[in-house]
Order: C-alpha cells, then sequence, then structure tokens
C-alpha cells in the first residue's frame, strides 16, 4: 500500500511541473510583446508595465523565467494583483470559502448520485428509472450560469425561499442553493454510473452466491451491490470536481460569494490576466491533488488496487 | 443410503431428435451496429432528440429559410425591450434587436464551435490513446504523460487563460482551440482504456499471425472496435462544448460582442432580467434544448451499443 | 448422536468435527422433483429452460446431472432453490424438500432453507467471491445468517474452523485476507466451506471444479467427497463430463434441452445406454475413449446414430508408426522465454516462462503439447507462430530459421504457418463478415483477385461443412462450434503446411467437439496437415496426438508416443496429470 502511495505521488511530480509549464508557456510565450497581453485588451500603463516587467524577469530566458515564477510559486511568494493586494493575502480569505461551497457541492452530488442511482438500477426500466434519467439529462444542459439566474430568481426573489445574494453572510445555510444548483448540473454522470454498477452488481455471481449463502436481500443490497457500486462513482467524483470549478466561477458571481471563483471573475473581466494566471495555476494544482487523494481512495475501497 | 429406486430410466426415443451444432440463421443479419441501429429506431425518445438536431443543423445553414429579419442590422433603440408584437415574436432585447432572429442567427455559431471542438478533439484524442494504447511501453508512457498533464487542467479554465491572453483574437476558431486543445485528453484516455481491452483479443493475435503490421491491425481491427465509447463521448462533448462557449461568453471572454452568439445574448440579457425577462429566457431555450437533444442523442447512442445491455434485452 | 457445545475456546473448537446427525428418515427421499418447468424472458419470447424435470435425492445419496450448454443442468441447480436471474420464473411444477414446496414457497422461507438445509457450491471460485471483502467476512456473514453461532467470538471460532477444514495451513491469519490473494484452488475449497458451514442436508455443486487446473480438480473432488460422505450429506453434482459424473455418482440423470433422456445407476448406463444422445455423449467423452480401446480394437458404443467416436479417432494415432524418413516440418531446439516481471514496489524480477524446451514434429503427424497454466505452453506456440520473439534458442519452421529472420521473409513464412485460437467468441472481428474473415489471408498476402478469391472462400466454406450463405453473415449470428470451423477455414485458406491449434476444442461442448475433432482428423488426412496441438486436456491429447510432450513450470518434463505415455508414465507429473483424467477412477471391473 505505502509504495502505491509513493509511486502514486512521485508520478503527479512530472504532472505538476508540466501542467504548471503549459499554464505559463500559454500566457508568456505566445508571439507579440507579453506584457501588453498580460493588459488584455488595455493599453498597458508604462510604470506598471516596468514593475511587471521586473516582476517576470522578462529580461531572462524563457525557460529561466518559468524556473523563477515556479520558485516564486512554490515559496509561497504569489506577486499582487493589480489593485495591489497581495494574491497571499486574497487567497488566504477567499480560499475557505470557496471551500465550503465546493465541499456541499461535492457531498450534495455524492448524495444524488448514489441515491437515484441506487434505486434507478434497482428498478431497471421502470417509471422511476426513465424519469429520474431524463430529469437528470435536462439538468445537466442547462448551463450553469442560466440555472443560477433561475434559481436566484425564482427561489430568492419570487419564493424568497433563499437569500438572492451572499455577500458577508458566508455561512452553509446562505450557500446551500447555490451548492445545490451546481450539483445538479453535474450530478447525472454520477448517477448513470451507479446505475450501471448497481446493474452490473445485481447480475454478478458473488450476489447470487450471497441468495445461496442464505443471506437476505435486505443485507445483500448495502453490503455486495451498493458497496462494490460505489468504487467508480467516488473516482467520478475527482473528474466532476473539474466541472464544480467551473460551475463555482459562475456562481460566486452571480450570487456574490467572495470565493476564489468571483477573485477570478472580477480579474478576467478586468483583463488582470497575471492574476488569472495565478488563481488558474492554484485551482489547477488542487486539482491533482484531488486526483491523487481519489486514487488513494480507490485503493482503499478496492482492495486488489493495493497490491498492484 | 441407497436408492431403492435405482431403475433405470429412458425417455421416449421416438421423439428424440439430437441435433448437434444446427446453423440457425435468422431473416436479418445481426451485427453490433446493425442490432444497435434497429434498437434505436424503436424508440420515440431517439426521433426527438433526432429532430431537434436537425432543426438546429437547418437552422445553422439556411437561417434565412426562418427569418427574414437582419438581426444585427435592423435594432432600434426605440423597440428596446418591446413584449412580442407581430412578425416578431420573442420581442425584443435591450437594445432594440429582434431576439427571434438573434436565436435563429445564433444556432450557427453555436453549432460551429461544438462542431470544431469535437474535430479537433477528434483529431488529437484518437491517434493519441490508439497508438498509447495499442503499442505500449515507452510510447505509452511518453503519451499518456502528455495526455495526463492536459487532462489535469479542466479545460475550462485553460480555456479561460487563453481567451484572457488573447483578447485581441476571439473567434470561432480560437475558442475551439481553446476548448478542444484541451478537452481532447479525456477522449485519450477513455480511448486508450477501451483499445487495452480490445487488443487482447484473438483476432488482433490472428490479424498478426496472417502477416499483417502492427499499425495495419491497429487501423483494421482494433480501432473500428474501440469506437463505441469514442461516439459516445463525442457526441455529448458536442453538447458540452457549446455549453462551455456559452459560459465563457457569459463571462466576457467567449466570442466578441460582433459574433453572434446564444451565450452572448444571454450574458447582455442578464442586466434587464427583471424588466425583459424572455430576452434572456428564449436564447436560453434554444440552447438548453439543443445541449439537451446532443446529451440524449449521446445516452441512446450508448444503450444502444452497450453489449450487455444488448444481451439483457 | 449429543449436541456438541459450542466453546469459545479455539484450539478445542479445532478437533470438533461431527455435528449433529441430520434428522432425516434414510428410506424417504430428501428432495423430491414434480415435472418442474423454468422459462426465461427474452427478447425474442419465452425460452422454456426446462421442460417438465422428475428425479428424487435421497439423504446421503449422491447424484449427478450431465449434460450439455443448454441442457437445463444448471438452470435445475439453481431452480431447486429459485435462485434465477431476474427474467427466469418457475412456471409449472414442483419442488418438494422434505414434503415442503421450495416453488411456491415465500421469501422468508427461502432465506431459512438456503444456507441451512441447503447448500450450494458455485462454478467459478474468482467471480463468487466479492473482492471488495475479506474472505473472513465472507464466511463470517454465512455463519451469522444461518444461525450456526451468535456470540460474536463464536463466529470467529466457527469460520476459523470452516476455513481449517478446508485445508489452510494458517486460517487466523489467512481470514483477513481478500480472495484474490487466494489460489482458483484454495477459493473454490472456501466455498465449498461456506457451503457445508451449516452442515446442511443438500449440497448442490454446480460444475465445482471447471474453472481450476486438471490436478487441482482431482484433489478438490476428493475433498468434496470426504466431507460430504463424513456428514452424510446428499449432494447434487453438476457437470458437462460424463467421465466425472460416472466416477463420482452413484445415480446419473443425462440431460438435453430441458428434458432429462435418461437416469439411473451410473455404471449401467456407461455400460447399457439406451438413449441415442446417452450414445452419443459416451461415444463422444475423451476422458471415456481410452478405456474403450485395447490395442488398435475398438469397443464402439453401438449403432450409426452414436455419431463420432472418438475412440475411433484415437485408435488411429500414436502408435508411433510414422516413417522416420520424413522430415520434421517444425523443429524447436532450446527455445526459451524470460520475461521481466514488475513485483510491488520498483524492482522487476526475471520469470522464466519457458525453459530450453525441443521437440520436432515430422510431416502429416500431431505433437501434442500439454500442460497446465503457467506452464508455458501458450508462449512456446506465440514463439512458433512468430508472434514472439524468443529470448534464446532456435525455431526451424519448414526449413526456415525463425530467429534474426527479415520482416520480408517472415511475411512469406507466415504463409506456411497459421493458427486457430481458443476462444470462439474472440478470434473472429466481430464488425467484418464471415466471407471476409477467411478471405482476410488471400488479401494479406495478394493472391488471387476478387473472383477467385470469393471462389477460394466458397471451397473453404464447404471443407468446414458450413453452408455458402454464411459468407455474408457475421460471426456473433453463429454458434461456438461454427465460429471454429470459419476459424479453421481462415487457417487453411492459404493452404498452409502446418495449423497451430492452442486450445482450439477447449471451449466447445462434447458432442461439438467430437465433430470439430472429427473436422480436423480428415483435413489433416486430406490436405497431408501437421498439427501442433496445445492443450491442457490429457483426454483429448489421447484422441488427436501421435507424439506427447509435456510441459510443467516451462520445462519438458516427458515426451514420447500416445501409446508409451498412456500405457505408463515416467515422470510424477504426468502420472498425477493421467490421474486427473475424470473418469479414470472408475472401477472398470465392475462393468460386464
Amino acid at each position: 500500500m505505502l509504495t502505491y502511495i509513493l509511486r502514486r505521488v512521485l508520478q503527479a511530480i512530472p504532472v505538476f511541473l508540466g501542467t504548471t509549464f503549459l499554464i505559463y508557456f500559454m500566457v508568456f510565450a505566445m508571439p507579440g510583446d507579453p506584457i501588453a497581453g498580460l493588459f488584455g485588451d488595455k493599453t498597458p500603463n508604462p510604470a506598471v508595465a516596468d514593475a511587471l516587467r521586473a516582476q517576470y524577469n522578462l529580461d531572462q530566458p524563457f525557460l529561466m523565467q518559468y524556473v523563477l515564477y515556479m520558485k516564486d510559486f512554490v515559496t509561497g511568494n504569489l506577486g499582487v494583483t493589480f489593485s495591489g493586494q497581495s494574491v497571499n493575502d486574497v487567497l488566504a480569505r477567499a480560499f475557505p470559502v470557496t471551500l465550503k461551497l465546493v465541499l456541499m457541492a461535492v457531498v450534495l452530488e455524492f448524495i444524488l448520485s448514489v441515491v437515484t442511482g441506487l434505486i434507478a438500477g434497482l428498478r431497471k426500466g421502470k417509471l422511476f428509472d426513465n424519469a429520474s434519467l431524463i430529469f437528470a439529462l435536462v439538468f445537466s444542459s442547462v448551463p450553469v450560469f442560466v440555472a443560477m439566474f433561475l434559481a436566484q430568481y425564482f427561489i430568492g426573489i419570487k419564493l424568497g425561499w433563499a437569500p438572492v445574494t451572499v455577500g458577508v453572510d458566508t455561512s452553509w445555510g446562505a450557500m446551500f442553493l447555490p451548492a445545490l444548483v451546481i450539483a445538479l448540473t453535474v450530478y447525472v454522470t454520477g448517477m448513470r454510473l451507479m446505475r450501471g454498477s448497481v446493474i452490473e452488481s445485481r447480475q454478478a455471481d458473488y450476489v447470487r452466491t450471497a441468495y445461496a449463502k442464505g443471506l437476505t436481500h435486505r443485507r445483500i443490497v448495502p453490503v455486495h451491490i451498493a458497496r462494490n457500486s460505489l468504487i467508480p462513482v467516488i473516482t467520478n467524483t475527482a473528474a466532476s470536481f473539474g466541472a464544480l470549478i467551473a460551475g463555482t466561477t459562475v456562481t460566486e458571481s452571480i450570487f456574490n460569494i467572495p470565493g476564489i471563483g468571483k477573485v477570478l471573475f472580477d480579474a478576467i473581466t478586468k483583463s488582470e490576466v497575471p492574476t488569472v494566471v495565478s488563481f488558474v495555476t492554484i485551482l489547477t494544482v488542487i486539482y491533482v491533488i484531488v486526483n491523487i487523494l481519489v486514487d488513494l481512495l480507490y485503493a482503499v475501497l478496492d482492495p486488489r488496487i493495493r497490491y498492484v | 443410503m441407497s436408492d431403492p429406486n435405482t431403475e433405470h430410466f429412458v425417455a421416449p426415443i421416438d421423439d428424440a431428435v439430437v441435433e448437434v451444432d444446427a446453423l440457425k440463421l435468422d431473416q436479418k443479419k445481426s451485427n453490433l451496429w446493425l442490432d444497435a441501429w434497429r434498437d434505436l429506431r424503436r424508440r420515440p425518445l431517439f426521433y426527438a432528440a433526432l429532430a431537434m438536431v436537425t432543426l438546429v443543423t437547418v437552422m445553422a445553414l439556411w437561417p434565412t429559410l426562418f427569418t427574414e429579419v437582419a438581426p444585427n442590422s435592423d435594432c432600434q433603440l426605440a423597440n428596446s425591450n418591446g413584449a412580442a408584437a407581430a412578425g416578431h415574436p420573442m420581442g425584443f432585447t435591450f437594445q432594440g434587436c429582434d431576439v427571434y432572429a438573434r436565436v435563429v442567427w445564433g444556432a450557427r455559431t453555436s453549432l460551429a464551435v461544438g462542431i470544431l471542438v469535437v474535430a479537433i478533439t477528434a483529431v488529437i484524442g484518437i491517434p493519441m490513446g490508439a497508438i498509447a494504447g495499442f503499442f505500449g511501453g515507452k510510447v505509452d508512457s511518453i503519451l499518456s504523460r502528455i495526455g495526463d498533464i492536459f487532462f489535469s487542467i479542466p479545460y475550462f479554465l485553460a480555456a479561460v487563460v487563453v481567451m484572457s491572453v488573447l483578447a485581441s483574437m476571439r473567434s470561432v476558431w480560437t475558442i475551439a482551440l481553446a476548448i478542444g486543445g484541451f478537452a481532447w485528453a479525456s477522449l485519450a484516455r477513455i480511448l486508450r482504456a477501451e483499445v487495452l481491452q480490445v487488443k487482447n483479443s484473438d483476432y488482433v493475435m490472428a490479424s498478426e499471425a496472417v502477416g499483417r503490421s502492427r499499425m495495419s491491425t491497429l487501423l483494421r481491427h482494433v480501432l473500428p472496435n474501440s469506437l463505441t465509447p469514442v461516439i459516445v463521448t463525442l457526441t455529448i462533448s458536442l453538447g458540452a462544448a457549446i455549453v462551455a462557449e456559452a459560459t465563457l461568453s457569459f463571462l466576457g471572454i467567449g466570442l466578441g460582442d460582433t459574433i453572434m452568439s446564444w451565450g452572448n445574448d444571454i450574458s447582455k440579457a442578464q442586466t434587464s432580467i427583471r424588466t425583459s425577462p424572455m430576452a434572456l429566457v428564449w436564447p436560453s431555450l434554444a440552447l438548453t434544448l439543443t445541449v439537451l437533444a446532443f446529451i440524449v442523442l449521446g445516452e441512446l447512442i450508448r444503450d444502444a451499443l452497450d453489449p450487455k445491455a444488448r444481451a439483457r434485452r | 448422536m449429543t449436541n456438541e457445545p459450542l466453546t469459545t475456546d479455539i484450539t478445542q473448537q479445532a478437533n470438533v468435527v461431527v455435528e449433529e446427525a441430520h434428522d432425516v428418515d434414510p428410506n424417504k427421499p430428501l428432495v423430491e422433483i414434480r415435472d418442474l418447468e423454468i422459462g426465461f424472458e427474452t427478447q425474442g419470447g419465452i425460452v422454456h429452460a426446462l421442460k417438465g424435470v422428475s428425479f428424487d435425492i435421497y439423504p446421503g445419496e449422491t447424484v449427478a446431472i450431465v449434460g450439455e450448454s443448454g441442457s437445463g443442468k444448471s438452470t435445475t441447480a439453481h431452480g431447486i432453490i429459485n435462485l434465477l436471474p431476474d427474467n427466469g420464473t418457475i412456471t409449472g411444477g414442483q419442488v418438494l424438500f422434505q414434503g415442503k414446496d421450495l416453488a411456491h414457497a415465500k421469501q422468508s422461507e427461502l432465506y431459512k432453507v438456503r444456507g441451512r438445509d441447503i447448500g450450494f457450491v458455485p462454478q467459478d471460485p474468482m467471480s463468487n467471491l466479492n473482492p471488495v471483502w475479506s474472505v473472513g467476512f465472507q464466511v463470517r456473514e454465512a455463519i451469522k445468517a444461518n444461525g450456526i453461532a451468535t456470540d460474536k467470538r463464536d463466529v470467529q471460532a466457527r469460520a476459523v474452523q470452516v476455513l481449517k477444514e478446508a485445508g489452510l495451513a494458517d486460517a487466523e491469519r489467512r481470514m483477513a485476507q481478500y480472495p484474490h490473494q487466494f489460489s482458483g484452488g484454495m477459493r473454490q475449497r472456501v466455498l465449498i466451506g461456506i457451503g457445508l458451514a451449516a452442515n446442511p442436508k443438500l449440497l448442490i455443486a454446480d460444475e465445482p471444479t471447471s474453472a481450476l487446473d486438471v490436478t487441482v480438480q482431482r484433489v478438490i473432488l476428493d475433498h468434496l467427497e470426504s466431507l460430504t460422505r463424513e456428514r452424510n450429506t446428499a449432494l447434487l453434482l453438476i457437470t458437462h463430463d460424463l467421465g466425472l459424473a460416472a466416477e463420482r455418482a452413484t445415480k446419473l440423470i443425462v440431460m438435453y434441452q430441458g428434458k432429462i433422456v435418461e437416469a439411473g445407476p451410473s455404471l449401467k448406463i456407461l455400460q447399457d445406454p439406451q438413449h441415442p444422445y446417452t450414445k452419443r455423449l459416451i461415444a463422444s467423452a475423451p476422458s471415456l475413449a481410452s478405456r474403450r480401446i485395447s490395442g488398435t480394437q475398438v469397443d464402439h458404443v453401438g449403432g450409426p446414430e452414436a455419431g463420432v467416436d472418438v475412440a475411433e479417432l484415437a485408435s488411429k494415432h500414436g502408435h508411433g508408426a510414422v516413417e522416420a524418413a520424413s522430415k520434421p516440418v517444425i523443429e524447436v531446439k532450446d527455445l526459451t522465454k524470460v520475461y521481466s516481471i514488475r513485483k510491488g514496489g520498483f524492482k522487476s524480477e526475471p520469470l522464466i516462462a519457458v525453459d530450453k524446451i525441443s521437440f520436432s514434429i515430422p510431416k502429416g503427424t500431431t505433437l501434442a503439447l500439454v500442460g497446465e497454466s503457467g506452464s508455458g505452453k501458450t508462449t512456446a506456440a506465440k514463439m512458433v507462430l512468430g508472434l514472439e520473439k524468443p529470448t534464446s534458442g532456435e525455431i526451424i519452421v519448414a526449413g526456415t530459421q525463425l530467429a534474426g529472420i527479415s520482416r520480408k521473409d517472415l511475411f512469406d513464412v507466415r504463409r506456411k504457418m497459421q493458427p486457430v485460437f481458443q476462444d470462439p467468441y474472440g478470434s473472429l472481428d466481430p464488425q467484418r463478415s464471415i466471407g471476409a474473415i477467411i478471405g482476410e489471408p488471400l488479401r494479406v498476402h495478394k493472391v488471387g483477385d476478387d473472383h477467385s478469391r470469393a471462389d477460394r472462400v466458397k471451397e473453404l466454406l464447404e471443407q468446414v461443412s458450413l453452408p455458402t450463405e454464411v459468407a455474408k453473415r457475421y460471426p456473433n449470428e453463429l454458434s461456438g462450434g461454427q465460429r471454429q470451423r470459419v476459424a479453421i477455414a481462415r487457417a487453411l485458406a492459404l493452404k498452409p503446411e502446418i495449423v497451430v491449434l492452442d486450445e482450439a476444442v477447449s471451449a466447445l461442448d462434447v458432442l461439438v467437439q467430437a465433430q470439430i475433432l472429427q473436422l480436423l482428423a480428415d483435413l489433416q488426412s486430406e490436405l497431408d496437415l501437421t498439427y501442433l496441438f496445445i492443450t491442457h486436456d490429457l483426454a483429448v491429447v489421447r484422441v488427436v496426438a501421435d507424439e506427447i510432450a509435456v510441459m510443467e513450470q516451462g520445462k519438458i518434463v516427458e515426451s514420447g508416443t500416445a501409446d508409451k505415455i498412456f500405457s505408463g508414465a515416467e515422470t510424477e507429473y504426468t502420472q498425477k496429470l493421467l490421474e486427473a483424467i475424470p473418469g479414470s477412477g472408475i472401477d472398470w471391473s465392475k462393468l460386464g
């Protein structure tokens, strides 16, 4: 098991380097004056431009630039935003907020996937199965921002059941609605996976043998069917994390939640490319770490993997 | 313990016909694709999704069939936020443009982005996945590593970065490249997994034993049998790409203002959501239905091609 | 018999073997099946798997049901405890267990009977244990469910005992391990242990050894026999092997297409089969073939209705009367293959799959390469076919050295040597039509034009006795045996001298297998073919081989003519293989 963990972490290092390099490359290796590019389509302020040139070591050869950039990144020196705030500070404030939102969304997505998938799989072909599929598909086709609008409009304004904006009150309750909407737009994949696994498990030989042993339906469903079906669903949660990230960006802007997504959104609309790059890098690193954690979780759930 | 009934029972011989391995051929030919097609044809949902896709395609190719109103030039501020009127069934936008015309002309953009993204994803993803999976070894290590790197950047974030940097060059092509340039990694992974399974089949060994080169075996035998998840993924990706473009436009880094797209319209309409919600609703509906059609199509094809589901039917 | 109280002292537990005797009347049947009918709902309508099956099982009796796939034998086994898949239902008849009808019992009653009164041992030991739970967990849940023990320590003690009886050395430690950490044989023993854990009155074993290696099979069956005899448990054994059935059971039931065609004392049926189907089974069973041959005389089963008689085929082989003058068509010298296997951490270990083997095959004869899994026989075949590069050694095919050969020359050599593989469901590309599959070798080697190739395909289909209209169809429309014929036709397309058959008949039903063996024999004499026949089944070897080479762990441990080896093997391993042939334990002296 330990070797598996070690191997997995080691594998992640070239990926980490490659990803950060790629992001850096996309921004700074494009043709033209990189500094002008950093300003998006606005004209560069000469003083800021010079400061940025120094900050990004643009007088050095490209690879050297990347190395220095990474050095700064890894040591926690993430630079400043255009408005002069330290990126570290912004991060420290915004991260916990987004973390709450994402955690709620992940948990809700998981519950939705597992519960609907389990029932749909056990009652394959019946009404619940078909209805729940259509329901989930419709949700996944609506773009996140549209769904957010509708939720905000109908549930927030018209029905008044939930706060329309979050603002300073970043409590769990206040963020429940946006988290739920995010979860609804992505849960269809997990549900299909769970359903498929359940259908397969029901036909599995070991389930039939479990019945032959004299076990009851009530024991077999959770212990043998659901337990085995969870594995692909959990790994899918990591993949859906990427979609969740896109969701939080939009969500935080619509609901005015002061998280990383909002900062990113602001930076995008103000064309503050360096800040965009910093935050995208951070989010990507988080994504890589989440993937590793999920792989480890997979090994916990499926003993066969541990000994490979 | 002995059975007092040790009689020797023999079933009546007269009506016994021992057939060994008789050939029973159905009227119709049957293989994976033919059977899947027959299955699809039996489902009403398939026709609904297909109809929607066809509608959108026709709208994209020949918008003038649907409206004579020029979506950009006929805008009059006097009509700002106007309700539906004769000849303008969906009302007007904040700038006084005909919503219906914009919806019709917007189809072209969305579909173009979708198709381009799928094309890029396929052109990069299929060779990467197939070669990595089939040849294995060092080739696989390198290609998979590259794939992992691209896979680790959520394509949405990557598109955000690219579109932010390329602020001056926003077009359907750049957006498609931004999205497709990263989305291929997911397809490559899926195809690689399928190829890994297929390549262990005996018919692959037989192909090599006959004398085919490895590349020839890959192209003639392995790839055609690995296409199922590719087709499903690409169909669903088309829908996903359209949503991604709309989301990017919403954030302001999608297509520029000059290009007409559903995403742009929705983005602009959000400020006037309380006064004229329909300017938001109609493009949203068009977008959602289009995406839904592709996603449903993809799911139906997945079910139709699933050998396990077929065996049980 | 008194009840031995369950103590919590594990060491004492281990000595408690005999449990309370079954409370049954030995003169009344334990199970009475009356006109049982079972149907399955499929897309094409209802398939009647069982069309009225009736038989009895008495306490302590061993009954075997023999049949091919589609006969309904497995369905009967599952039907007794009503363990049918979702689309299956009992449509008629009764299953009386000690007077109670299980076919119409409530769910709760079935739960009680299963495990406690009737135990079940399934076929495939890998897929029948849940991979994510430890073995101990799965044993314990069976014990708890059947009320054998309730206190946690009692349950654990009992579970350990089950594993000990299954023959596991350090049972306590292995309780925490997972199924994939056990060998196939060990897993099957655990499953048998679970089946017997509650000391049921009847144990149903559904092909309990089909998924295991040949030498392990015998051990498992002996183990099963001793356990059931000790406890006087009735045993219902399902199998496709007539020899195995006759050897292990006193009563034999032969099923065909959902009905019982013949039933009675097993030895009597072997000696005097009445029904045409039974006669065919006996004639086609390779495991019984050797017994029916003495010298070149064959003890026929009787009548043309008996179909292919494999003993006939066998009598034509293996006598070593081959002209030594014929030059060997395949020659293998000191062939070796070493793999590098990554072990756990970051190191890799060498695995010697094939260890300096040598053999030669004269033209027009058959060499059988026999071995269990892991013996290296398939790797050897792949090297001969040029699909794997040897680590060292020589392979000479039709006079050409394969080592260091150029691609073009290898391409040419391939025309002389073609394979037929084991899995009929995997050896034909499902996307291509039969005609395209058979014609592919011709296209790849650029033989003839479209027209002449189509003619050749027709010719080949006739040679393998398939109607020519099959050419436009697809593989999934054909049965396993028919697909193998297509695979054979494909192998013959280029008129090769050599055909390498890698377990080519192992996946086929007995009667179909006999037909294919007959076809292969006919083709060999017609076309003067040389066969390299790879198999794990020594009984089949008797039927096809002139020469035999036995492989164990990469080495050839014994070789010789078929006659020589079957009349007296020299090595212990070969002796074990011979004894493992199902039916070799039958006391033939009891037959008339």
